[in-house]
C-alpha cells in the first residue's frame, strides 16, 4: 500500500465578528480587538433575557451576496458561501475534476432562524405564506450543499454535526477523505448564524452564557478567575485542502499542512465534559500520533476554552496530560466569542496562521489566571514564537472531541 | 380592472423580486423555465405573490399549465 498523501491548505476564507474576511479577522485578533457587543436584532426587545451581549458579524453577508441568492439562503448558508468564495479565490480557483472535489461543512444548529420565521408564518398567515425554500434553508447540510453549488463539487458533500466541534470535525473529515485518496481537493469548514431568542434562552437555561452585559468586550475571558460563561457568536471559516502532490503539480501556494487529526467521544454526559478529560486527552494524543509527531513537537495549543468555569480548567488539565507542560496556550474565543459550529474551523485557521507567521494572538481579558490552569497562556500582547507545530482543540455538547495538528508546509 | 399590460408589469415586478430577473426581460413570449431559468420553488413563490397582488386563485394543476409569461397574464386576466 502506498503512503497516504500529505494534506495541505492552499486557501482560506472567513467572516467573523472581527472582520468580513480572513485577513481582517487575523489582523483584528493580533491587534487585540473584541468582536463582542450589545446584541442587535428585532427580537431583542421582545424578551427580557438576562444575556444582552453576543459577537455578531462585522460585515453582513447580504452586503456581499446578490440579493436573490441571499434571499434563497438561511443566514448560516450565507456566511458559508461568503467564506467559501473567499477561500476558493484565495486558493486560485483550482482546476480540478468536479468528481474529485468534495465539500465538508459542519454546523451546530443550522437554519434555526429560518425554522422560527417560517413557523411564525404558518401560525399567523397559514400554509400559503410558508416559503417553498423552508426545508433547503433550514437543513443542516444546507451550508455544505450551497457551497457545492457555488464551486461545482460532485465528489461528495458532507455536513458533520457535532455542536461546537462541527467545524473542526469537518476539517478532520476532509483530511480523512484526502488521505484515503477519495478526492484531490476538499473545501471544508464550519458555519453558524443562530443568534436569536430561543438559542440565547436555551444557552441561558443551560447556565452557559456570560451575563457581563455592562462590559461586553470584557465578558469573554477564558482562563481568567472572573469568567462566567461564553459569549454566543456567529460566522464561518472555510479552508481549501488538497493532496500535497496535487497542490504542487498546479503550483499552488501552500500556507500550512493539516498534519494530523484526533476525533473521540466521551459517552459521559450530554453537555458536561468528562472531569478526567479522558476523551479530550485521547483526541489530542491521536492527533499527535496521526501527524507522526511527538507531544514535545506541539509548541502551541489554540484552545477550545470558551470562558466557562468548568471547561477551561478541564481542557488545561487534558493538555498537560496529553502533551506536557511546555505548550503555550491561547483562547481566541476571548475576542471572537463562541462561533459554535464555525468555531473549530475559524480557530483551526488561526492556529495554522500562528505556525505560518510565527505569532500567537493574545487571550483578551486574562487578568488573573485561574490557579487551576498552571500553563503558559499568552496574554496582553501577541507573542512572536517560532513554531513547528500547533494544535487546535474543539469540544462539543454531546461529548465530541476534535483535535487538529497544523505544521509548516 | 387592470388590462393585460398592467398585469404584465405587475407580474414582471414579482419575477424580479423573487428570481432576480430584470423586469424588462419578462415579456409575454418567454417561458418561465426555458427562457427565464426559474425553478419550481421560485414558481411557487411567484404564484403566491401573484395571487395576493391580483386577487386570483392559482391552483397547483393550473400553475403547471402556465408555461409562458403570456399564459400567466391571460390566466390572471380571465380569473380576476
Amino acid at each position: 500500500m502506498s503512503t497516504p498523501p500529505d494534506v495541505v491548505v492552499t486557501g482560506y476564507g472567513a467572516t467573523t465578528p472581527l472582520g468580513g474576511d480572513a485577513v481582517s479577522t487575523w489582523d483584528a485578533l493580533l491587534a487585540g480587538k473584541s468582536g463582542v457587543g450589545l446584541t442587535q436584532g428585532e427580537w431583542v426587545g421582545k424578551y427580557d433575557l438576562p444575556v444582552k451581549i453576543s459577537a455578531q458579524l462585522a460585515v453582513e453577508p447580504t452586503e456581499i451576496l446578490a440579493r436573490v441568492q441571499a434571499r434563497r439562503m438561511d443566514r448560516c448558508e450565507q456566511v458559508a458561501v461568503v467564506a467559501a468564495r473567499e477561500a476558493w479565490a484565495h486558493a486560485g480557483s483550482p482546476e480540478v475534476e468536479s468528481e474529485r472535489l468534495a465539500v465538508v461543512i459542519g454546523t451546530g444548529i443550522g437554519g434555526a432562524v429560518t425554522l422560527l420565521a417560517q413557523d411564525d408564518l404558518l401560525e399567523n398567515d397559514g400554509l400559503r405564506k410558508v416559503s417553498p425554500l423552508t426545508v433547503p434553508m433550514l437543513m443542516p447540510n444546507g451550508p455544505a450543499a450551497m457551497v457545492s453549488l457555488e464551486i461545482g463539487a460532485r465528489g461528495g458533500v458532507h455536513a458533520p454535526a457535532s455542536a461546537c466541534a462541527s467545524g473542526a470535525e469537518a476539517l478532520a473529515w476532509a483530511w480523512r477523505l484526502l488521505r484515503a485518496g477519495e478526492v484531490d481537493v476538499v473545501v471544508a469548514g464550519g458555519a453558524e448564524a443562530c443568534i436569536t431568542g430561543i438559542t440565547v434562552a436555551g444557552f441561558v437555561q443551560a447556565r452557559t452564557l456570560s451575563r457581563r452585559n455592562d462590559e461586553p468586550e470584557r465578558a469573554s475571558r477564558p482562563f481568567d478567575v472572573g469568567r462566567d460563561g461564553f459569549v454566543l457568536g456567529e460566522g464561518s471559516g472555510i479552508m481549501v485542502l488538497e493532496r500535497a502532490d496535487f497542490a504542487a503539480a498546479r503550483g499552488a501556494t501552500v500556507h500550512g499542512k493539516l498534519a494530523g487529526i484526533g476525533l473521540t467521544s466521551d459517552a459521559y454526559h450530554i453537555t458536561g465534559p468528562d472531569p478526567e478529560g479522558a476523551g479530550q486527552t485521547r483526541a489530542m494524543a491521536a492527533a499527535v500520533r496521526s501527524a507522526g509527531l511527538e507531544p514535545s513537537d506541539i509548541g502551541h495549543v489554540n484552545c477550545h476554552a470558551t470562558s466557562t468555569v468548568v471547561g477551561d480548567v478541564g481542557e488545561s488539565v487534558a493538555v498537560r496530560k496529553a502533551l506536557g507542560e511546555h505548550p503555550v496556550l491561547t483562547a481566541p474565543k476571548s475576542a471572537l466569542g463562541h462561533l459554535v459550529g464555525a468555531a473549530g474551523a475559524v480557530e483551526g485557521l488561526i492556529a495554522m496562521l500562528s505556525v505560518r507567521d510565527g505569532v500567537i494572538p493574545a487571550t483578551l481579558n486574562l487578568e488573573d489566571l485561574d490557579p487551576g490552569v498552571s500553563l503558559d497562556v499568552v496574554a496582553g500582547e501577541p507573542r512572536k514564537v517560532e513554531l513547528s507545530a500547533a494544535m487546535n482543540n474543539s469540544f462539543g455538547f454531546g461529548g465530541h472531541n476534535a483535535s487538529l495538528v497544523f505544521t509548516r508546509p | 380592472m387592470a388590462d393585460n399590460a398592467e398585469i404584465l408589469s405587475g407580474l414582471a415586478e414579482i419575477v424580479e423580486e423573487v428570481a432576480g430577473i430584470d423586469a424588462a426581460d419578462v415579456s409575454t413570449e418567454k417561458s418561465f423555465v426555458d427562457d427565464l431559468d426559474i425553478d419550481s420553488l421560485s414558481m411557487v413563490e411567484i404564484a403566491v405573490q401573484a395571487e395576493d397582488k391580483f386577487g386570483v386563485k392559482i391552483p397547483d394543476d393550473q400553475l403547471a399549465e402556465l408555461k409562458t409569461v403570456g399564459d400567466a397574464v391571460s390566466y390572471i386576466a380571465k380569473n380576476k
